[in-house]
């Protein structure tokens, strides 16, 4: 028989391992990896109606009338509801609000939903939604921002001049002054092409309507069930008390969930029409023309280096061809311009950006949200001038590092910065001093070596809505079973939310993992959260379940002192147990202290919260929230690439990435992250685009839509870097946009590496190396003209 | 038209009236309750439906319930022996091949076909494999782990 104290350390030993940086498996793994998590397509409701929408033919155009008359009579039909049902117009900005469900005056893109039906099956669905008539009057259509920006372009929206959402022009510090004392001025364009989310799952609601109390219960896939329930109770003219949103199971989001999207609304309407419980049920083509994915952009960037590679200014012009309503629109054109900051130290930054209206499904938030395509240019041309400048593209890099603690000109404050040791790593083990420039080839395949550096915030620091609540709240329930229940409203999309937050509170308590579980995200239940966006949920509800837990520790160590009949300050806390430290001897079991702590006032609820300080909320200029952050994420990778010369094919071999993401949490999740990250950027790097003619989606299933399968797909080996954040949780930050942005300038430099072309234009498929090979042609024979 | 349809699921036999024109990914999700097979697309363009016919991958959404008369079909509900997670099913719980889960039920399944026919497959068998089989989360890189990691533990 062992020693007390050894007794209670084995007890406290048990616990460990599932702590802050233990590589622990998902909490919810087991569900997937069995088949019987439920996501919303999955929930047993065998009397619901068949929801089906009638989506418009028309690109942009007056709706005159919608007849649905023939399609009401039809039996089995419930009920058919158009933009009459609603006329709140919806939008996840407040100041932006222009989208309705159905909608009413105009059309604005191939795809606007129009009418919706409630049938007892698919078949009578159907045949409602063809016994709609539409008389409409066809108004010239945008499908390029440039069009959309012409002097005599009719306005998709109402006083929007020039079809223009939003502009920002923004300079901080001496432009004029820093090219001026370049030694190195370029100016350069780079255009990326329009990507979309392509979460596994497709979109789906099932809503129920309870006639009796006029209640509406809706489940659905978001990744905001709070922005859900408020656009239910905007659009619907309801009390929010009246409503419950919950989220199931999710099959990713990767941004495309993080505004209410008129599906939700229309099923929630749908039921309420019927009086009964709708599923709509979205087709893959519907979720691509849901679309919210990153915008088509044309960049113009202009950088001064001095001959060390420093910078000296940078002058950017973003135009994003937004789509057909504003979305999460103005906040992507603002994220362009604020994170050219806080990657590296840059003196003076100008900065105009243009969101259009087009009539194509509206963009949004795609993971590394706003910083992605002008990260490809800024890195893209930074690599280019270095090498001009017969500097190492490393060594321009290292040049330029920020040092924490510090604050960007446009006011971002940066307080933990580990991108040095990231860029070292990949130097390291890339092979880069030996290999760039030198990997040669054989035949018709060049091999090259490149890298690029990138950042994201670690959520957003002033919330979407300006509530007066604090960014994140966690509840911890205590009760008669000594288990720890752990309620919050954060959404689980995948990216491990839940296993997070019971990691971190494992860790303050020391308890034992499988006393703890998680309930998310039922508004009935769980405290409100803000939702899975912005790498938020690591950082604020990370913060938030550490408070939690820390407020149920203090009760818990005052009931182990009662119970052991001595001072607080007298308990040793092994969390699976309590000691008297000055006699070991004398200990107790959790579920002993677990009942002391009920005794005199039952079940404990605990809450914990995190408040950004307004310090970090950003500059004082308009729109200068956004970009701020708490923590910013850093991240350096290298790509290794194979050209074919004669197919203009680009494989990518192997790429290295490097993140400092502070602790890592769950460093096998971070891997994840990363992993992930890089791959979605790689897919944009080189074959996914969507592609619209006459404003028709060309492509809106996963075949036409290339996303890389498991054959094209490198493998990606990870580092984490610990720079840890003085203010995330155990010094954590985000993992999972950051990597993201910098892969399509590594892979771009590696691709010149290999073959003297410089790609500008995304997806570097093979039509656009082919372009690179002409234009390079043309540049000769221009020059040996010349001579 | 319904018509009885006699077949193996997950090693236990049915018969009941199916309609001549469902497909085996609604006879399974509607019919069985089986939902862990899932709808990931429009018709065969991502692999999430993938379940085993006779020890074969084949894509459920493309597939009439009634041509598997007799045959014997197994979903990821029926891995699991004697509630005992199968070694695939624990490598990517373990490995963190599953991330948010969709591709999940479909990538194991495929998974599966291939370690029956082929116990230690290389990497690149194992890439040709689930070629089919999109994930959007993972990158594939735990996914190639998790298989890998499941032919090393039945070893």
């Amino acid at each position: 028989m062992n020693a007390p104290e050894t007794q209670v350390k084995e007890i406290a030993n048990a616990s460990a391992p599932h702590g802050v940086g233990a590589r622990r498996p998902l909490v919810d793994g087991v569900e997937k990896v069995t088949g019987t998590a439920r996501y919303t397509a999955d929930l047993p409701a065998d009397n619901a109606l068949v929801g089906l929408l009638l989506r418009s033919p028309y690109a942009h155009a007056e709706l005159l009338e919608v007849d649905i008359s023939e399609a009401l009579a039809l039996p089995g039909v419930r009920a058919v509801i158009t933009g009459d049902e609603c006329d709140m117009p919806y939008g996840v900005i407040p100041i932006a609000q222009n989208e309705f469900p159905l909608a009413r005056d105009k059309v604005r893109y191939i795809g606007d939903p129009i009418a919706a039906v409630a049938a007892v099956d698919e078949a009578t669905a159907r045949l409602a939604i063809s016994r709609i008539r539409l008389k409409v009057r066809e108004l010239p259509a945008y499908f390029k921002a440039a069009d959309a920006r012409q002097a005599d372009a009719v306005l998709l929206h109402e006083k929007k001049q020039g079809n223009i959402e939003r502009e920002v022009h923004n300079e901080f510090g001496d432009v004029a002054a820093g090219f001026a004392a370049a030694d190195l001025v370029r100016e350069e364009t780079y255009e990326c092409a329009e990507v979309h989310h392509a979460m596994m799952e497709p979109n789906a609601a099932l809503a129920a309507w309870d006639t009796e109390r006029g209640h509406l219960t809706l489940w659905s896939v978001t990744q905001v069930p709070y922005y859900v329930h408020l656009t239910l109770a905007r659009c619907m003219k309801m009390e929010a008390a009246h409503i419950r949103v919950i989220k199931p199971f999710s099959g990713g989001g990767f941004g495309h969930r993080t505004e209410c999207l008129n599906f939700e609304v229309i099923c929630g309407m749908l039921a309420r029409a019927a009086r009964g419980t709708v599923r709509l049920a979205q087709t893959r083509e519907e979720s691509f023309l849901a679309h919210r994915g990153r915008p088509e952009s044309q960049m113009r960037i202009k950088l001064g280096l001095k001959r060390d590679g420093s910078i000296t200014a940078c002058q950017a012009e973003v135009v994003q061809r937004g789509g057909a309503y504003g979305g999460y629109g103005l906040v992507t054109i603002l994220y362009a311009g604020a994170l050219i900051n806080g990657l590296y130290d840059i003196p003076a930054v100008k900065y105009d950006g243009y969101r259009v209206y087009t009539n194509t499904p509206a963009c949004g938030a795609m993971r590394g949200h706003g910083t992605v395509n002008i990260r490809f240019a800024f890195e893209s041309l930074l690599d280019s001038m270095a090498t001009e400048l017969g500097l190492d593209q490393i060594a321009a890099r290292r040049r330029n590092l920020l040092k924490a603690p510090t604050e960007t000109i446009n006011g971002l404050r940066v307080t933990s910065y580990g991108l040095g040791e990231c860029i070292d790593w990949v130097e390291d083990v890339s092979g880069w001093a030996a290999r760039k420039g030198k990997l040669g080839g054989s035949g018709n395949i060049r091999k090259g070596l490149g890298m690029a550096c990138s950042h994201f915030v670690s959520g957003s620091a002033k919330p979407v809505h300006w509530s007066g609540e604090p960014h994140a709240v966690i509840v911890l329930k205590l009760d008669f079973d000594a288990a720890v229940t752990i309620l919050t409203g954060a959404s689980d999309i995948g990216q491990g939310s839940s296993t997070v937050v019971t990691q971190i509170v494992a860790e303050v308590l020391g308890i034992d993992y499988h006393r703890i579980r998680v309930v998310a995200n039922d508004s009935a239940v769980t405290p409100k959260d803000n939702g899975s966006y912005s790498s938020r949920v690591t950082y604020m509800v990370g913060n938030a379940a550490l408070d939690a837990a820390e407020n149920l520790k203090r009760l818990l160590v005052t009931a182990a002192a009662r119970r052991l009949k001595v001072e607080e300050s007298e308990v040793v806390w092994y969390g699976e147990a309590a000691a008297v430290a000055s006699d070991p001897d004398r200990h107790i079991p959790f579920a002993d202290i677990a009942e002391e702590a009920l005794v005199g006032t039952g079940t404990l609820n605990v809450k914990g919260t995190f408040t950004c300080p307004p310090e970090f909320q950003g500059g004082k200029q308009r729109g200068g929230a956004v970009g701020s952050s708490m923590g910013f994420s850093y991240v350096a990778q290298a790509a290794e690439v194979s050209v074919d010369m004669d197919l203009g094919i680009v494989t990518v071999d192997k790429i290295w990435a490097a993140i400092d993401c502070g602790r890592a949490i769950n460093p096998m999740a971070v891997e994840g992250q990363v992993q992930g990250a890089v791959w979605m950027g790689l897919g944009q790097t080189l074959c996914e685009e969507t592609i619209y003619e006459n404003g028709r989606h060309m492509v809106p299933n996963m075949l036409d839509y290339r996303v890389p399968t498991i054959v094209e797909s490198p493998d990606i080996e990870v580092h984490i870097v610990e720079s840890m954040d003085p203010n995330g949780p155990f010094g954590a930050k985000e993992a999972s946009e950051g990597p993201l942005s910098g892969i399509m300038s590594a892979v771009a430099a590696a691709v010149e590496d290999a073959t003297g072309l410089r790609v500008r234009a995304l997806p570097i498929s093979p039509p656009r190396v082919f372009a690179a090979m002409q234009e390079a042609r043309n540049a000769a024979a221009n020059e040996e003209q010349a001579l | 038209m319904k018509r009885i349809l006699g077949l193996w699921i997950n090693g236990r036999w049915r018969e009941e009236a199916v309609a001549e024109n469902a497909l085996l990914l609604d006879y399974l999700r509607e019919g069985l309750g089986l939902t862990g097979t899932k709808q990931g697309c429009d018709g065969g363009e991502c692999g999430a439906c993938t379940v085993l016919v006779d020890n074969e991958p084949r894509l459920a959404c493309s597939t009439l319930a009634h041509s598997l008369a007799g045959r014997r079909v197994e979903t990821v509900e029926g891995l699991a022996t004697e509630g005992n997670i199968s070694p695939l099913q624990r490598a990517f719980h373990e490995k963190l091949g599953t991330q948010c889960g969709f591709c999940t039920p479909g990538m194991i399944m495929a998974a599966e076909g291939l370690l029956r026919k082929n116990p230690h497959p290389g990497r690149d068998e194992i890439c040709g494999a689930l070629a089919g089989n999109l994930c959007r989360c993972t990158g594939y890189v735990k996914i190639i782990e998790s298989v890998e990691a499941a032919a090393g533990a039945s070893a």
